[in-house]
């Protein structure tokens, strides 16, 4: 019974890690009309749809499924046809395996013979283009976006920041998307970061605000002691609680009430408790596990060359 | 070939002599092989950190063999696939750390703090010296993070001090790794002038209270009400308190002592060996003798110095708001610092110097494993801020 549940318990949480893993994909960047930019290796352009590990750990993507078909959203669809309505990403191959918060490319050029990262499907220019991408089920949708029907030739429908959906815990919808033309401040960035960082913002603002490093201190501080704060305040009340259960104890071994008890027949002191100790141990007989006893058990020890005394004595003392 | 049987043999044994230890050999490679010397006769005439020592100071000298870089030989620590580079993987990744962190967990005995709450303070007050060196290290132009990483010396723990340069700034993590456990082993030579110097001869022999015994419920729920408190405050903690509260809670929850018995021996030993031989093996003198390198080391000892002083002064300044009975004698203010324990035995044989029955040992250990909590903490709010 125990091992069931403990099996139960594992299968949940390897789901939940599954689950978690394949939630952090995100759609990135889109391009619909693709005339003079991102070249795939057979030297041809087409429309391209970008996605984004937001995860900080490897993710595999294979068996995830890409479409651009809204009917997939139908929940009436049995699997079968949904999964007939969409592009599945192949298994066996090692580049499906998306290192942490790194980009993928996919051209949608209606060549899926081309290779993995070719789909089976098109976009389409002049329209709005609906986006998904499925979980392995084929029914469990992990990201989707609607690319305007006005994006122009070479123009991306980019993210802002790289796999960014929230702000201030609020979903940002359209929001969050811009679209880019590769002008300077609006690069188109296939396979590679919607917003390039230089530097660590964090370390910029702090060399720039507490150049002294008063702030930090004081913050730093103020966390470090509230911790701790926190520990000890919890103690005292735990300790409390665990004196008052000890004064009682005591209180009715001695037949009185915990009230009753002096302060110092409440806290026992060091040199009470050993002497108690002592007497226990004396009442008892009691000893410790000693080196020097004397015993006819055969010594037992397993045999290595590198132990034996037959290699390490000379043979021959006399020589 | 048109090359005569001598030709052959002095080219062969040329290029030889240029892959040789001697041909490759620089002033700045004698000086670290010095250095390397220097930490094993410590250890080993001085009994200074014996166990962090030998390590270091022989993974110095396997790191400063000089050899011909160019001829990718797989051999030094910093060439990826040689096996050096493997077992350095642990210290650059950070995940030895966590692992000594385990191990700690499992030595230490939480009794006088759970006994004695508010010795949580000290610990708390004392990684001032961490925040202090962080600001000085900022006037000597170090980047934020780079400071971070330096100023973790202060927290007188090695693996912590490793676990954040590894994250903040690789670059200096040797430097930071050898100047922290430098300090730790010296902290018997630093740490007694300053208390001296701080405190009065009535303050020295104020005797504390005994401790309360403790029960094993409270011992077993503290690990696990530490954790959780600790890490909601700073998740960027969790390797280390996660780590060092598991293995605390293997040793008091009685029903895993094999378990916790490995982690305290085995486990540490095997870490501590690989631990200290890869941190003494990068300090490539290439790398290691710089300008920087002085400044880590100066501005580590003066972390030291303001933490031990934040720990004394902390507690003269509690004790303000004590009543009589209820002292705490500041020659524990120095335990505050995590260099477990010896730290805290310093404070007690102070206290034993100036009253030879006043034994502070217990008493200091309150603070002083409160320090690794605190000093853990203090790298999660710097690796939070400056990640």
């Amino acid at each position: 019974m125990k091992k069931t549940i403990l099996l139960a318990i594992l299968a949940v949480c390897a789901m939940n890690v599954s689950a978690q893993g394949r939630r952090s994909l995100r759609i990135n960047e889109v391009m619909v009309q693709n005339d003079s930019n991102y070249m795939d290796d057979y030297g041809r352009r087409s429309g391209w749809i970008e996605l984004f590990n937001t995860n900080h750990a490897p993710l595999n993507i294979s068996s995830v499924f890409i479409t651009n078909n809204p009917a997939t959203l139908n929940p009436d669809l049995s699997v079968k046809e949904r999964k007939a309505m969409m592009y599945a990403v192949p298994l066996g191959d090692v580049l499906t395996k998306m290192p942490k918060r790194q980009h993928v490319v996919f051209w949608a050029d209606g060549r899926p013979t081309l290779g993995t990262f070719h789909t089976n499907f098109v976009l389409e220019p002049g329209t709005e283009n609906w986006i998904g991408v499925f979980d392995a089920d084929g029914r469990t949708l992990i990201d989707s976006v609607t690319v305007p029907a006005f994006l122009a030739v070479n123009q991306s429908y980019a993210r802002k920041a790289d796999g960014v959906n929230l702000a201030d815990g609020k979903e940002l919808g359209a929001a969050a998307w811009e679209i880019r033309d590769d002008s300077p401040g609006k690069p188109v960035t296939p396979s590679s970061a919607n917003k390039i960082r230089e530097t660590n913002d964090k370390i910029e603002m702090f060399s720039e605000i507490d150049r002294n490093g008063f702030a930090m201190a004081i913050m730093a501080m103020g966390i470090v002691f509230t911790a701790l704060l926190l520990l000890c305040l919890c103690f005292s009340a735990i300790s409390r609680i665990g004196a008052a259960a000890s004064s009682r104890n005591k209180a009715k071994t001695h037949g009185m009430s915990a009230k009753e008890l002096t302060r110092e027949e409440r806290n026992d002191s060091g040199e009470a408790i050993a002497a108690i100790a002592m007497a226990l141990h004396e009442h008892l007989d009691a000893h410790d596990r000693e080196n020097t006893v004397l015993t006819i058990n055969k010594v037992k020890r397993a045999y290595s060359p590198w132990n034996s005394k037959i290699y390490n004595m000379r043979h021959l003392p006399n020589q | 070939m048109d090359i005569s049987f001598g030709d052959f043999m002095m080219q062969n044994l040329t290029e030889f002599w240029h892959l040789t230890g001697f041909y490759n050999a620089t002033f700045k490679h004698f000086v670290m092989l010095a250095v390397g010397l220097f930490f094993i006769w410590l250890a080993i005439k001085k009994d200074f950190e014996p166990m962090l020592l030998v390590p270091i100071g022989f993974g110095m000298l396997i790191g400063n063999i000089p050899f011909n870089t160019e001829a990718g030989l797989e051999i030094g620590i910093y060439e990826e696939g040689s096996v050096l580079n493997i077992l350095y993987n642990g210290v650059s990744a950070g995940w030895y750390p966590p692992l000594i962190f385990l191990g700690i967990g499992a030595m230490t005995d939480f009794s006088a703090l759970i006994a004695n709450p508010k010795l949580m303070l000290i610990g708390a007050a004392a990684q001032f010296g961490i925040f202090g060196a962080y600001m000085v290290a900022l006037l000597l132009g170090f980047a934020p993070d780079q400071a971070g990483a330096i100023a973790i010396i202060g927290g007188a723990d090695g693996p912590t001090a490793i676990f954040l340069s590894s994250k903040l700034a690789p670059n200096l993590m040797g430097a930071i790794a050898v100047s922290a456990y430098s300090y730790m082993a010296l902290v018997p030579v630093i740490q007694p002038p300053i208390m001296r110097l701080l405190t009065t001869k009535k303050e020295r022999v104020i005797k504390m209270r005994p401790a309360r015994a403790v029960s094993q419920n409270e011992k077993i729920i503290f690990p696990i009400v530490g954790l959780l408190l600790t890490c909601f405050v700073v998740p960027s903690g969790i390797p280390l308190l996660g780590m060092l509260f598991f293995g605390n809670l293997l040793r008091e929850c009685g029903v895993t002592t094999r378990l916790a018995k490995t982690a305290s021996n085995a486990l540490t030993d095997i870490v501590t060996i690989l631990l200290g031989m890869t941190v003494g093996a990068s300090t490539q003198a290439s790398e290691f003798l710089t300008t920087e390198t002085i400044g880590i080391f100066a501005l580590g000892f003066m972390a030291f110095i303001i933490a031990s002083t934040s720990g004394v002064l902390f507690v003269k300044l509690f004790n303000l708001f004590l009543p009589h009975d209820k002292k705490i004698n500041p020659l524990i203010g120095n335990a505050g610092v995590s260099a477990v324990p010896m730290s805290a035995r310093i404070s007690n044989n102070l206290g034993l110097e100036y009253d030879p029955s006043n034994y502070l040992l217990m008493h200091a250990m309150g603070p002083n494993v409160a320090g690794v909590i605190g000093s853990a903490v203090a790298a999660g709010v710097l690796l939070g801020f400056l990640a």
